[in-house]
C-alpha cells in the first residue's frame, strides 16, 4: 500500500468539509470500532448545538454501554439506575417544563428491566424524547441475551441460539409504545450508512422540536449493531444487521402526528 | 401569618406540611397504611396554588427514581410509602445516597416480613438505620411520636437533607399515620427559587456541565468518595443528634423507645413511679444519628436499661452499643401489628428487676 505522505498540506480551510460538534468533548470514546453509539452521540451533539439548546437540555444516561455518555456531550446529565431513565426524565420534565429532556437507553435497559418505566412514561404521555438503541444484545456485560435478541441468535446466555420456546420471543417494544395514546411520534431508524445517519438526524431534530408542542412522548428506536458482542467485523455486523435485524425491526415511522401539516415544525 | 390549629391524621399532616413547606414535587404509589398522603395531595391540588407537582407513579421503584430526577434538579422532592413499598425503593435510595441528593422519604411502617400486616410496627429499624440498600451509606432518620412531629419533620427533614446533601427518612408507623390529633401547622412558605450550583437545570456558559451520578470505576477515586461520605456521616453524628428525656434526672431504670412505643413508655414511666420504681424515658428523635453519647452518660446512674420497640429487637442493639456492657440492657416488644400496653411494659420491667 502506498504510504500517505504530506497529509498536512491537505489540511487547509477550503478542504474542511466536516467539523466536530463543539458540544462533543475531547474525551476518547470507549466504544468498540464500528459501534453505532458514537455515531448516534455525534448526531445528538450536533442537533443540540445547531438548535442552540445546550442551556435548556438535560439528558439521562443509562446503565449499559452508553453509561459514560455524560463524558462525551457537554450538557447537564443525570445517570440513571438500570431501566429507570424514563421515571427520572418524568420528574425533570414535570419540574422544569421549559427544558428539553431526553433519555438514551439500550435494549436491556429499556425493554427488559425498565419495561414498566418505559410503558408508563409513554402512557402518561410525558413530554420527553426517548432514544432507544436496539442491538439485540447486552454489550457492556459481555454479550448476553437481550429482550430483543433474534430467534436462534447466539449470545453468551443463549449459546445454542435463542430458543423462543423457553427464552421468549424478541420484544417489539417500539410497536407497543406506538399503540399508546400518550406517544406523539414513534419511529425506527438506523445509523449504519451515511443516508441513514442523515435520516436519523432529521427525525431526531424533529423529535426535539416536538417537545415545544407539549403533545406527548417522542420515541426513536435506532436499530444498531454490536460487532464485539456479535463476534463480527464492523462490515460483517452491518450486513448481518440488514439481513437479520431489519426484517424483525423494519425501519420507518410507526406513528406520526395526525395534524402533521398544521402542527409539524419546520425541519432544516 | 400565624400558625394554624387543625385536627388531622398523621398522614394528612405530612401532606399538608409538604404543601406548606414549599415542596416542589411529590411522587408516590398507594399502599396501606399511608395512602391518605397521596389522596390528600391529589385533592388539595397544590399545582394550582404553590405549583407543587404531584404524580402517582406506576410503582414505588418509579416513584423513588422520580425523586432522584427531581432532587438532581435541586428541587425539594419527596415520596412516601409503607414497609413493602420502602423495600422496593431501596435501589433508588442507595443511588440517591451515592449521588448525594437531598430528599425526604416517609415510611409509615407496618408489620412484616413480606406482605405481613397493615397494622403498625417498628420492624424496619435496621433497614432505615443500618442501610437498607447496598453500599456504605446512611440516611438521616427522624422518628416522629405525634401528629405534630409528622408535620414538623417534613420541614426539618428538608432542612437537614439540603444541609448535608443526604436523603432523610421519616420513620413513622401505622399508628402515628392513622391517628388524629391536634396539630399546629406552620404558615405556608414560598417554594424556593434558589438553584444549588450542582443541580442539572441546563448547562450555562458560566459553569461546567453538572452530572448527577454515583458511578466511579476507578477504585482509588471511589474510595476517596467513600471517605468523604464517612466524614459527612461523622459530621451528622456530631451535630444532629436529637432526643427527648422524661424523668431521667434521678432515674435508675431507663426505658429507651421511639415513635408509638415512646408514647406507651411515657405512661409506663408514670405507672412505675407510682409503684416506687425510679424509671425514666429516653426517646430518640433521630435514630441515625443515635443518641449514643447521652445514653452512655446516663449509664453511670442506671441499674438497667430496657429497649421497648414494636419489633423482634432491633434498636436494642444500638442501646447495647451505647451502654457498652456497663449495665444490663434488655428488650421488650410486641410484633405483627400488636402495640404493647403501659402495664405490659411495667410488668416486664419489674420481672427484669427481680430477675436482676
Amino acid at each position: 500500500m502506498k504510504e500517505i505522505t504530506g497529509i498536512k498540506e491537505y489540511i487547509k480551510p477550503e478542504n474542511l468539509v466536516y467539523r466536530k460538534s463543539s458540544l462533543l468533548t475531547d474525551d476518547i470514546m470507549h466504544y468498540c470500532p464500528g459501534c453505532g453509539h458514537s455515531t448516534t452521540h455525534r448526531i445528538l451533539a450536533e442537533i443540540i448545538e445547531e438548535e442552540g439548546i445546550q442551556q435548556d437540555t438535560i439528558g439521562i444516561s443509562p446503565v449499559g454501554c452508553s453509561v459514560f455518555l455524560y463524558n462525551y456531550i457537554d450538557i447537564d446529565w443525570q445517570e440513571a439506575a438500570h431501566g429507570r431513565a424514563p421515571a427520572i426524565a418524568t420528574a425533570i420534565k414535570r419540574l422544569l417544563p421549559d427544558k428539553f429532556v431526553f433519555t438514551y437507553q439500550g435494549d436491556g435497559d429499556l425493554a427488559a428491566i425498565g419495561t414498566a418505566e418505559t410503558i408508563h412514561s409513554c402512557n402518561r404521555g410525558e413530554n420527553i424524547l426517548i432514544i432507544f438503541i436496539n442491538n439485540g444484545i447486552y454489550g457492556m456485560t459481555g454479550g448476553q441475551m437481550a429482550p430483543t435478541t433474534l430467534p436462534g441468535m447466539k449470545s453468551s446466555t443463549s449459546p445454542y441460539g435463542r430458543d423462543v420456546a423457553t427464552m421468549g420471543n424478541p420484544l417489539k417494544i417500539t410497536d407497543i409504545v406506538a399503540t399508546l395514546p400518550g406517544t406523539f411520534y414513534v419511529t425506527r431508524q438506523s445509523v449504519h450508512t451515511p443516508a441513514n445517519v442523515r435520516r436519523t438526524k432529521r427525525v431526531m431534530r424533529k423529535a426535539f422540536q416536538y417537545q415545544k408542542l407539549n403533545r406527548g412522548t417522542c420515541f426513536i428506536e435506532i436499530v444498531s449493531n454490536c460487532p464485539s458482542g456479535w463476534k463480527m467485523t464492523p462490515v460483517q455486523a452491518n450486513k448481518w444487521m440488514e439481513e437479520n435485524m431489519f426484517p424483525w425491526y423494519p425501519l420507518g415511522d410507526l406513528k406520526v402526528p395526525e395534524e402533521q401539516q398544521d402542527q409539524q415544525p419546520k425541519t432544516e | 401569618m400565624e400558625r394554624e390549629l387543625r385536627l388531622m391524621k398523621g398522614n394528612e399532616a405530612v401532606a399538608e406540611a409538604a404543601i406548606r413547606a414549599g415542596v416542589d414535587g411529590y411522587f408516590g404509589y398507594p399502599i396501606t397504611p399511608q395512602s391518605e398522603i397521596i389522596e390528600y395531595l391529589m385533592e388539595a391540588d397544590p399545582a394550582k396554588t404553590t405549583g407543587m407537582v404531584v404524580v402517582q407513579a406506576e410503582s414505588e421503584v418509579a416513584a423513588i427514581n422520580m425523586v432522584y430526577g427531581g432532587a438532581g434538579c435541586g428541587k425539594k422532592v419527596m415520596t412516601t410509602s409503607s414497609s413493602p413499598g420502602i423495600s422496593l425503593k431501596q435501589e433508588g435510595i442507595t443511588y440517591i445516597a451515592g449521588a448525594e441528593l437531598p430528599c425526604v422519604i416517609v415510611n409509615v411502617v407496618r408489620g412484616g416480613p413480606g406482605l405481613g400486616t397493615i397494622q403498625p410496627a417498628q420492624s424496619d429499624y435496621f433497614q432505615a438505620v443500618k442501610g437498607g440498600g447496598h453500599g456504605d451509606y446512611h440516611l438521616i432518620v427522624l422518628a416522629p411520636a405525634s401528629v405534630q412531629e409528622m408535620a414538623d419533620f417534613v420541614g426539618l427533614g428538608f432542612d437537614l437533607a439540603f444541609k448535608y446533601r443526604n436523603p432523610v427518612m421519616i420513620l413513622s408507623d401505622g399508628a402515628i399515620g392513622q391517628m388524629m390529633e391536634k396539630v399546629w401547622l406552620d404558615p405556608p412558605r414560598e417554594r424556593s427559587k434558589e438553584i444549588p450550583e450542582w443541580a442539572t437545570t441546563g448547562k450555562t456558559a458560566d459553569r461546567k456541565r453538572n452530572i448527577i451520578t454515583s458511578l466511579e470505576l476507578d477504585p482509588f477515586r471511589q474510595e476517596v468518595f467513600n471517605r468523604k461520605l464517612v466524614e459527612k456521616y461523622d459530621a451528622i453524628r456530631e451535630n444532629e443528634v436529637r432526643f427527648e428525656e422524661y424523668l431521667c434526672e434521678d432515674a435508675e431504670y431507663l426505658l429507651v423507645a421511639y415513635g408509638t412505643s415512646a408514647r406507651v413508655c411515657q405512661k409506663a414511666v408514670q405507672l412505675a413511679r407510682e409503684q416506687g420504681i425510679k424509671a425514666g424515658l429516653l426517646r430518640p428523635i433521630t435514630l441515625f444519628p443515635f443518641p449514643t453519647k447521652r445514653i452512655s452518660e446516663l449509664a453511670g446512674q442506671l441499674k438497667m436499661a430496657l429497649a421497648v420497640e414494636m419489633s423482634a429487637g432491633q434498636m436494642v442493639e444500638d442501646v447495647q452499643l451505647s451502654i457498652n456492657g456497663k449495665i444490663p440492657v434488655h428488650y421488650y416488644g410486641r410484633m405483627g401489628g400488636m402495640v404493647p400496653t403501659p402495664d405490659e411494659v411495667v410488668e416486664n420491667l419489674k420481672e427484669r428487676i427481680i430477675g436482676g
